[in-house]
């Protein structure tokens, strides 16, 4: 009887623990993250800006939304982009994952050298290339010397979007190229033994070994590309500020001009949620896969 | 979900290595040709990788009226380095910078040790729950909470102060790190605890003795991954500062970008971009281990 009592004892005190050690987190989240992410579903249905209180408008916002088309256009462009870029940075890592995962004289380095963007500064790597871009900057003096007549990039329409995804595909490359070296390593040896005893040569190796035993590695770092490119910011806000006419103004970057430049905040909410729904949508198909495909990673 | 078993996985090459040392000699000299082939190549696409990062210093060095030549510059104007920290408050911002990014670590850290540990051992009722809340709201991004945080930091009265910044960061990369934290508390043998609880052990000396010892790794991962984030951050510290003297690493180099491209000085931009650089790429260096992991493990992305 004794301790079944204690033992009553115990769990409570551990229950209590358990409340008060997650406390400090779970305030703190709530208020500064759970409670702004749900508001923004309810600010959606209303219309204010900075200095007047919200006032209810129903599924108005979402209604001009669907007909405004500076928004079909900022949707356009954040799925060029994340299209764009996610194909360029996977077709690439892969390739250089591959080289990369050769034991070679200075792979340390070759390593070193492919990952420092990823973990540079964004807004200053932003401000290189917006001076590696410039009409007169260094790679239209470079393609001058070699008889092409570089673009404007940054103020031209047609290409300033492509500029940035260069740039984007540059910065994150490492990512996805470590995400590809750690998938090689699940692979194991004795295939690769086995298919050169065959007389398999690279090329045939890498396309019948590595790339299929790579799927869920390729896909995990497919999904997270897509998902990051959805939330870049940071690169447009510093080499063209949504422009020119609107040429790279994504969804992320249209939520800013219309919450924090026009005020129309209500509004903003609305292209918020459908922010929301696409990354959700990515999240959804990520794991879903993720129990068919289990990247140990 | 291997935390520990990634450390394992960053030395490949012994795998590899015992294969090669089989075979005919036309297989080996076929091998050397195609890693000479990858050697080069590897360089190539380095050099392209580190260009930028060149061309950075190399303007950063020039003088004013070299800016816009293509060549190396005549003379070497380290001067470009100093004019930040005089003209504007660099060293203010670097300070600021430092200063936010480290409560935020530390916080953090704590923060997610503790629910980690919680989560991982303790039985309480709602656990499973409240952990499934931190996992399904993880990817819900800034853009999307954006809006209403920002109304209530006008509520609070914190739009212009650095409290805006340090408790929404505080709150940024808490899901992630407390799923990676209970992650690995759940690799820490049961026994630890058990042997604690029975030399007379309370929860809070179990945590304190046992189980927070053993998770440095996963915490020096946190720590890294929230510094390094947290000193990046750009688009949030826009919104809410105002003040020069308030303003981030980020912000100050948005303050010296000129709206017009020819007045932009980007000889001493260039420098400032380069000496903003370098404490992201020294913890890079030294905890590159760790910031592998965290990469990996996660799909976390800057």
């Amino acid at each position: 009887m004794k301790s079944k009592v204690s033992y009553t004892r115990l769990m409570k005190s551990e229950a209590l623990y358990g409340y008060i050690f997650i406390a400090p987190n779970l305030i703190l989240y709530a208020i500064f993250f759970i409670f702004p992410a749900l508001m923004t579903f309810v600010l959606s249905f209303t219309s204010f800006d900075l200095f007047s209180p919200p006032s209810f408008v129903g599924t108005a916002q979402y209604v001009r939304l669907f007909n405004d088309p500076l928004f079909h256009k900022a949707l356009l462009n954040t799925l060029y982009f994340a299209l764009a870029r996610t194909t360029l940075t996977i077709v690439i890592a892969f390739w250089l994952a591959l080289l990369l995962n050769r034991k070679l004289f200075g792979r340390a380095l070759f390593r070193t050298m492919h990952f420092l963007p990823y973990v540079s500064l964004l807004s200053a790597v932003a401000l290189v290339w917006t001076w590696l871009f410039a009409t007169d900057g260094l790679i239209n003096t470079v393609l001058g010397k070699i008889g092409i007549k570089g673009p404007m990039w940054l103020t031209s329409k047609i290409w300033a979007m492509p500029a940035i995804i260069v740039m984007s595909t540059w910065k994150d490359l490492g990512y996805s190229i470590l995400i590809f070296l750690a998938g090689f390593q699940t692979i194991p040896s004795e295939l690769y033994e086995a298919a050169m005893v065959d007389g398999a040569n690279w090329f045939q190796r890498v396309r019948n070994i590595t790339l299929p035993l790579s799927t869920p590695a390729i896909f995990f770092a497919v999904v997270t590309t897509l998902i990051g490119t959805l939330q870049d910011f940071d690169q447009f806000y510093f080499m063209t500020k949504g422009g020119p006419a609107y040429a790279t103004t994504t969804l992320s970057y249209y939520i800013y001009e219309v919450g924090f430049k026009w005020f129309k905040m209500g509004y903003a909410c609305a292209a918020s949620v459908i922010l929301f729904l696409l990354v959700f949508l990515f999240t959804l198909i990520q794991w879903y896969a993720r129990r068919r495909w289990v990247f140990e990673g | 979900m291997g935390v520990r078993g990634l450390a394992r996985a960053e030395v490949p090459e012994a795998r590899g290595m015992r294969s090669r040392k089989r075979g005919s000699l036309m297989t080996q000299l076929r091998r050397k040709k195609g890693d000479l082939i990858a050697w080069i190549i590897l360089c190539v696409s380095s050099i392209i990788m580190f260009f930028p990062f060149f061309w950075m210093i190399v303007t950063s060095l020039k003088p004013d009226n070299e800016v816009f030549l293509l060549r190396l510059p005549s003379k070497i104007v380290l001067d470009n380095y100093v004019k930040p920290f005089v003209e504007l408050p660099f060293g203010r911002f670097f300070i600021n910078t430092f200063y936010i990014a480290l409560i935020c670590t530390i916080g953090e850290i704590f923060l997610c040790s503790l629910s980690g540990y919680a989560f991982a051992r303790l039985r309480f009722p709602g656990r499973d729950v409240l952990f499934l809340v931190f996992l399904a709201t993880m990817m819900i991004p800034i853009q999307v909470r954006l809006i209403p945080l920002y109304r209530i930091m006008q509520f609070l009265g914190w739009i212009d102060t650095h409290y805006a910044l340090i408790f929404p960061f505080l709150t940024f990369y808490t899901a992630w790190g407390t799923f990676l934290a209970r992650t690995f508390v759940t690799t820490i043998p049961r026994d630890l605890d058990d042997a604690a609880k029975i030399d007379g052990c309370s929860i809070w000396g179990i945590y304190f003795h046992v189980i927070l010892p053993q998770m440095k790794p996963v915490l020096i991962t946190i720590g890294i991954f929230v510094f390094v984030h947290i000193y990046s951050e750009f688009l949030w510290p826009m919104l809410v500062i105002n003040s020069v003297e308030l303003k981030t690493v980020s912000l100050g180099l948005s303050m010296m970008q000129s709206r017009v491209y020819a007045e932009t000085p980007w000889n001493r931009l260039m420098a400032a971009a380069a000496v903003s650089l370098m404490p992201m790429v020294f913890i890079f260096l030294i905890g590159q281990r760790y910031y592998v992991q965290g990469v990996v493990t996660t799909g976390l992305k800057g």
